[in-house]
């Protein structure tokens, strides 16, 4: 049987968004395939193996994530670095973008340090946090599809000319509120703000992820197709909900 | 010469707000448990404070993620054995809007002694307290919660901390000792602390959607000999040696059934008590002995507390029971993952198969952002379901949590109106069987209103 071995990244710190939906959603649709994930913590202190397939880094409170910040860029870094460079999957998420990035400034001006897996950086603004339904225009792995999700944010952030945006807004903020971008793609490294969490409702993305993370694995398996009819009538029912409060 | 025109404003605009009250529910728009005390602050809006000094007998207000509405209930329980009269908020107006509309309706007439009791929003409540100055506060619990709307619980936390600060010496707390975000809040004052004190209620380990895990005083993580519910219970900090305080009024005991209730045992300062309420879970043991020590340090005879404790009912739609059509059906309203994981924990004290109906709505008192039911841990209901029914404008999310958690997805009913929902989940319980209701807030409001239709159960806003 095939494994897919995922690194969950500060599980403790960085899971507010209900953030284990979205690893649970990568375990089933390997088992229900007849394949397995296996899920290994990597907390504050611990070494980083940079063995893994899949790279998973969620969001935290803002206490949590400025001590998460300095754990990442100081003693993981280089493993992170290198297994990404080898392919394996890095998805960042909420506070996990941001830090995927070059780094993110509060509005104290105090400066959280990123590891710079993306051309991408963040500076948290006064004004309102950015709050709502989120519908997307995704291209990824050579396919356009929607995506739907839920941001709450109070950073902004803005790509810079080596790393593509996720997807365009179609409606909600993104990443800075004017950019219409939201989210950045390079290589393997996803960063996205969209929780909701961003898998179960977005099954097409949760499945470029296992194809990459295969492929990383060396795994020869084509993914079969799943049902699929819950989660699509969720991620239809999302963007109804989004054209409503439009 | 400015109170006098603050309070002339105060006295004109009462009338004009307490008839929009009666003409919103008139008009079939609710109980109007809000309306008047919005038209009435569009007018005044430091009308609490003025309205408030006519409260002669003083004031308590509760707040917390979860259990302010039960804990209300039971504290008016025990207020009322003393004949003084309460004026007191319905559940769910709890905002500064329906605090001074239940000063408005409370407050006119005769002048007698008049006690105030109030269940406050956590958002509301540090304005609420401002303006109030209440003699007793009761804080029970944080809870990650509705992230969208109250952001998240450090900021919280960090609001009620300035509040508490700001407080006359006066003001007597009531807190919970066994949650540290709460227990913190105590230090340097004059303070009341209650808890569980019995390893035995106590599980291994925090649950996953525990926040507050870490010392406040020195930010190492915490260590806890037991743990009750999410990350409350008995916690110590090996680094600097901050540990929960002493209880003073403590849950020693509680022998548990099921869904039906629980008969809870108490050590307080005035001597041991206990209790047999309906109220299941050790929620409501938590719920309960914040009630007592309320009502003790307000005058109550410890006695007469636990009887009228006992004599208590649900509050509408948490553990309320209802029957419609033969079958049981219980309401455990579930809105937030610390709240839903410990309604999953009393139903799995229930023994036999289990029917259940969700209802996840995304409404603005919802919170907007569906992402906390993936929070939840619904996994040790799994084998135990007999029929699930998921209902309200999410449906499909919910059912999405239940496939992922491991229900054969062709045998979740999915209904996203609640009307047609109720009766197939109804139709799936064998004759004197229990329906097990798992309402988000609009959801249940909306639920109720269905049995309240068919007869099963009554208004809420004659539900005082």
């Amino acid at each position: 049987m095939s494994v897919v071995r995922l690194c969950h990244l500060y599980p403790d710190e960085m899971s507010i968004y209900a953030d284990r939906g979205n690893i649970a959603v990568l375990a089933r649709r390997l088992e229900w395939r007849g394949l397995r994930l296996d899920v290994t913590a990597s907390e504050l202190g611990d070494a980083l193996d940079d063995g893994h397939d899949i790279y998973y880094l969620g969001g935290g409170q803002d206490r949590d994530q400025a001590i998460v910040a300095h754990d990442l860029a100081g003693a993981k870094a280089d493993a992170l670095r290198s297994a990404a460079a080898d392919g394996a999957v890095v998805l960042g998420v909420c506070g996990g973008f941001q830090l995927i990035g070059h780094g993110y400034t509060g509005t104290d001006g105090a400066r959280m340090p990123g590891v710079a897996l993306i051309d991408a950086d963040t500076v948290a603004e006064t004004g309102p946090r950015l709050i709502g339904d989120v519908i997307l225009d995704a291209d990824l792995d050579g396919e356009q599809r929607t995506v739907v999700g839920f941001e709450n944010h109070a950073g902004r952030t803005r790509l810079g000319p080596d790393v593509r945006p996720l997807g365009r807004v179609v409606h909600g903020h993104g990443n800075d509120g004017r950019s219409g971008h939201e989210g950045a793609v390079r290589d393997h490294v996803i960063g996205t703000y969209l929780h909701g969490p961003l898998l179960p409702k977005n099954p097409w993305l949760a499945d470029v992820v296992l194809r990459w993370a295969l492929e990383h694995a060396g795994a020869s398996q084509v993914l079969d197709p799943l049902p699929d009819d819950l989660e699509v009538a969720a991620h239809a029912a999302a963007a109804a909900r989004a054209g409503v409060r439009r | 010469m400015n109170g006098y025109r603050e309070g002339m404003r105060a006295a004109l605009a009462s009338p004009l707000a307490r008839s929009a009250g009666y003409l919103s529910r008139r008009l079939g728009r609710g109980g109007g448990t809000s309306l008047p005390g919005k038209v009435l602050l569009r007018a005044h809006p430091t009308a609490v404070a003025h309205l408030g000094r006519r409260l002669t007998g003083g004031a308590v207000c509760v707040s917390a993620t979860n259990g302010k509405t039960t804990t209300c209930r039971l504290l008016a329980a025990c207020l009322a054995t003393d004949g003084v009269a309460v004026v007191s908020n319905p559940a769910g107006a709890n905002l500064l809007t329906g605090v001074a509309t239940a000063l408005l309706d409370g407050t006119g007439g005769r002048r007698r002694e008049r006690r105030g009791l109030f269940e406050v929003d956590e958002a509301a409540l540090p304005e609420v307290v401002r303006q109030l100055r209440p003699g007793v506060l009761v804080l029970m619990n944080l809870f990650r919660d509705q992230l969208d709307r109250y952001g998240e619980l450090e900021a919280i936390a960090g609001r009620w901390r300035a509040m508490v600060d700001a407080l006359p010496a006066e003001t007597h707390l009531v807190l919970n000792g066994d949650d540290p975000a709460i227990a913190a809040l105590g230090t340097g004052r004059d303070a009341t602390y209650f808890g569980v004190d019995a390893p035995a209620l106590g599980a291994g380990a925090t649950s996953h959607a525990s926040d507050s895990t870490r010392c406040r005083r020195c930010g190492h993580p915490l260590t806890y000999r037991y743990v009750t519910l999410g990350h409350m219970g008995d916690w110590m900090c090996e680094a600097c040696g901050d540990a929960r305080p002493p209880l003073d009024v403590a849950v020693t005991a509680a022998e548990m059934d099921g869904t039906r209730g629980q008969r809870i045992h108490w050590r307080t300062p005035d001597g041991d008590a206990e209790a047999t309420t309906t109220l299941p879970g050790l929620h409501n043991a938590y719920n309960a002995t914040a009630a007592l020590a309320a009502a003790l340090r307000m005058g109550v005879p410890l006695a007469r507390a636990a009887t009228a404790i006992a004599g208590a009912e649900a509050a509408f739609g948490r553990a309320e029971r209802v029957v419609l059509a033969g079958r049981d059906l219980v309401l455990l309203l579930a809105k937030n993952p610390a709240g839903a994981n410990t309604t999953v924990q009393t139903m799995l004290l229930d023994t036999g198969p289990l029917h259940v109906l969700v209802a996840l709505n995304d409404r603005t008192a919802d919170g907007q952002d569906v992402s906390w039911i993936w929070d939840v841990d619904y996994e040790p209901l799994v084998e135990r379901i007999e029929t699930l029914t998921v209902t309200g404008d999410r449906a499909y999310d919910m059912a999405l949590r239940f496939a992922y958690a491991g229900v054969d997805r062709t045998r979740i009913v999915v209904d996203p109106d609640p009307g047609g929902a109720l009766d197939r989940a109804v139709a799936g319980v064998p004759d004197g069987g229990t329906l097990y209701v798992l309402p988000t807030y609009t959801a249940m409001l909306r639920l109720r209103e269905i049995l309240v239709e068919r007869g099963a159960a009554t208004e809420f806003w004659r539900d005082r």
